[in-house]
């Protein structure tokens, strides 16, 4: 198998698993799972870092590959942190009514 | 060797697999919070595995630091900063910053194909979707987010087919960049391609009304995705490859949720222009469309809510733009203490986006089970005493269900009229977000009470603790 096909197959896979994972969302969790999603689609940093991983030390892609990092890395980290926020308003109730009741 | 070689894909593989059980766990309540924390874990095992595989050069750790400083400190700063209710914008901002990263990596490819020979087909066709759909992705954003905090309005222009025209050429000028590209992968073809796809994300977002703009949002989310799979072509990182993959398919997913809720298919949204953001549509734009409106004091809603048994509030984007959760947390906690039973009508669309009100009234810490989705509200309307519609619009208009020649018509909406009373707090009787006359107002059981959300919602507590509600318990 070339790497090509390969790249096709996970690329194939990888989509028919976002649709299952995603397809039962309660309709609450819709904006927290819209900035999650959001803040994964941030893992170009990958691609940001082989960049400057194979830049030969050539300046002008330390710079590219450098802000690009940084364009996806506050993606990354505001994703995950606002998040987080909006989902620890939804948990810090649960144990409370859950008391109650 | 082969143990070497087998560490870095142990960890891909183990970051994949904890970033699937990050995203299902989102999915539930109860686990949503942990997920999200191990969504961010499989990130730092990702690059972790990268930086194993692919050691850097002190000068490149130099780079990577002034890389993860800036973007980092930012986002983290952001995310503390913003309020609940500005969401909907924030998710744009860090989207846009995801599509601005892909096509930065694409053009660092294109202009200094780093790495070692000659580039083939693959990666050509890899840098021009990283290019496209990373500018879309970017500029598309930047719009979005411009028109939901009000700093861009929708020009003229925009609502005419003349648009049409303009996105049109911009396509054809990025196509011709694309085929050129090979060619001439650091020239003038690549800058074509970068220009025309930033302007036609521009040009395609622009058009779009302000109630539309979650959909199309979400839609980018969906292309961050895209262009992050691209540029795991680019650099051939499969791990890129799945996440983005995944992240592309989700987007598709919630996009369609919130079509099918708004009524509003994606070509009506993406190519219909402004639903009545421009001009006013059946002359329902301004208070003149208005003839049989009741409007009464804070003092007799306050009446009417302290002789309930059975109370509804309808919150809408109004009330969060109002910063006035903690005031109806407040008043229906009063009510509670009353003896009332206090439940909250969540449509689904309520907000600027999809769940967003859950996370407004959240903040308020109003509890979970008692909010209610539409289709378990909707039957109890009947036997409710009084329902009180703060912000909320074009979600409780009749007309969606009964006038076939409404534009909201089809779209589901929170059957209010079914209760005895309605007061509706709203700050004047001007046009919903959609643009649209609500028949609601009109009705014998229909009360508006005008003001501000926040201001109306203290004079209610003032009124009711003043009649001594809620008193005796709370003693």
């Amino acid at each position: 198998m070339s790497a090509l096909t390969q790249a096709l197959w996970v690329l194939l896979l990888g989509s028919l698993l976002g649709l299952e994972l995603i397809g039962k969302v309660p309709p609450t969790l819709h904006t927290p799972l819209m900035s999650g999603a959001n803040a994964i689609s941030g893992i170009t940093v990958l691609a940001s870092l082989t960049l400057i991983a194979q830049a030969n030390d050539q300046l002008p892609l330390l710079v590219l590959g450098s802000l690009s990092l940084g364009f996806a890395l506050f993606n990354v980290v505001g994703g995950f942190l606002v998040t987080d926020r909006m989902l620890a308003m939804f948990s810090r109730k649960s144990p409370r009514t859950g008391g109650t009741r | 060797m082969a143990g070497l070689d087998l560490l870095p894909a142990l960890i891909d593989l183990g970051a994949v697999l904890l970033l699937a059980l990050g995203i299902k766990g989102l999915s539930k309540v109860s686990t949503a919070r942990s997920a999200n924390g191990l969504a961010a874990l499989a990130m730092g095992l990702a690059v972790l595995g990268l930086l194993i595989q692919q050691p850097l050069s002190p000068q490149a750790w130099l780079w990577v630091a002034i890389g993860t400083g800036l973007g980092g400190v930012l986002g983290l700063i952001t995310a503390q900063r913003v309020p609940m209710t500005a969401m909907p914008e924030t998710v744009a901002l860090f989207n846009g910053c995801g599509g601005m990263a892909s096509l930065l990596v694409a053009l660092g490819v294109a202009l200094f194909s780093p790495g070692e020979g000659s580039s083939g087909l693959v990666e050509q066709i890899s840098i021009v979707i990283s290019v496209f759909v990373g500018a879309i992705t970017f500029s598309g954003s930047i719009v979005a987010m411009g028109k939901l905090q009000g700093w861009i309005d929708t020009p003229g222009w925009t609502q005419s087919t003349m648009r049409h025209a303009v996105n049109i050429s911009l396509a054809v000028a990025c196509l011709a960049g694309a085929i050129a590209l090979p060619g001439d992968m650091a020239g003038a073809p690549l800058w074509v391609l970068v220009v025309a796809s930033s302007l036609l994300g521009i040009g395609v977002t622009l058009p779009i009304g302000g109630a539309d703009m979650p959909v199309v949002i979400s839609l980018l989310n969906s292309y961050s995705g895209v262009a992050a799979a691209a540029a795991g072509f680019v650099v051939g990182s499969q791990l890129l490859i799945v996440a983005g993959a995944m992240v592309g398919a989700a987007g598709l997913i919630l996009t369609q949720v919130m079509c099918t809720a708004m009524n509003r298919s994606l070509v009506s949204v993406l190519f219909g222009g402004a639903l009545g953001g421009a001009a006013p549509v059946g002359g329902g734009g301004e208070e003149a469309g208005y003839t049989r409106i009741t409007s009464c004091s804070a003092e007799e809603c306050a009446l009417a809510l302290e002789a309930a048994e059975r109370v509804v509030f309808v919150p809408g984007y109004g009330l969060a733009v109002a910063q006035a959760q903690h005031a109806l947390r407040e008043l229906s906690k009063l009510l509670e203490n009353h003896g009332v039973e206090v439940t909250y009508a969540i449509h689904p669309v309520a907000g600027r986006m999809p769940g967003h009100m859950n996370v407004l009234l959240a903040e308020a810490d109003v509890p979970y089970e008692q909010l209610l989705e539409m289709d378990t509200v909707n039957p109890e309307f009947p036997r409710t005493d009084v329902v009180i519609v703060l912000g909320a619009n074009d979600v409780v208009n009749p007309d969606a269900k009964t006038d076939s020649t409404s534009p909201l018509y089809g779209m589901p909406v929170l059957e209010v009229d079914q209760a005895r009373q309605v007061f509706v707090v709203k700050r004047s009787l001007g046009a919903g977000y959609a643009g649209i006359k609500n028949a609601l107002f009109e009705l014998p059981q229909t009360a508006m009470v005008f003001g501000d959300a926040k201001a109306v919602l203290n004079g209610l507590l003032t009124e009711l603790r003043s009649m001594g509600v809620g008193k005796k318990v709370a003693a």
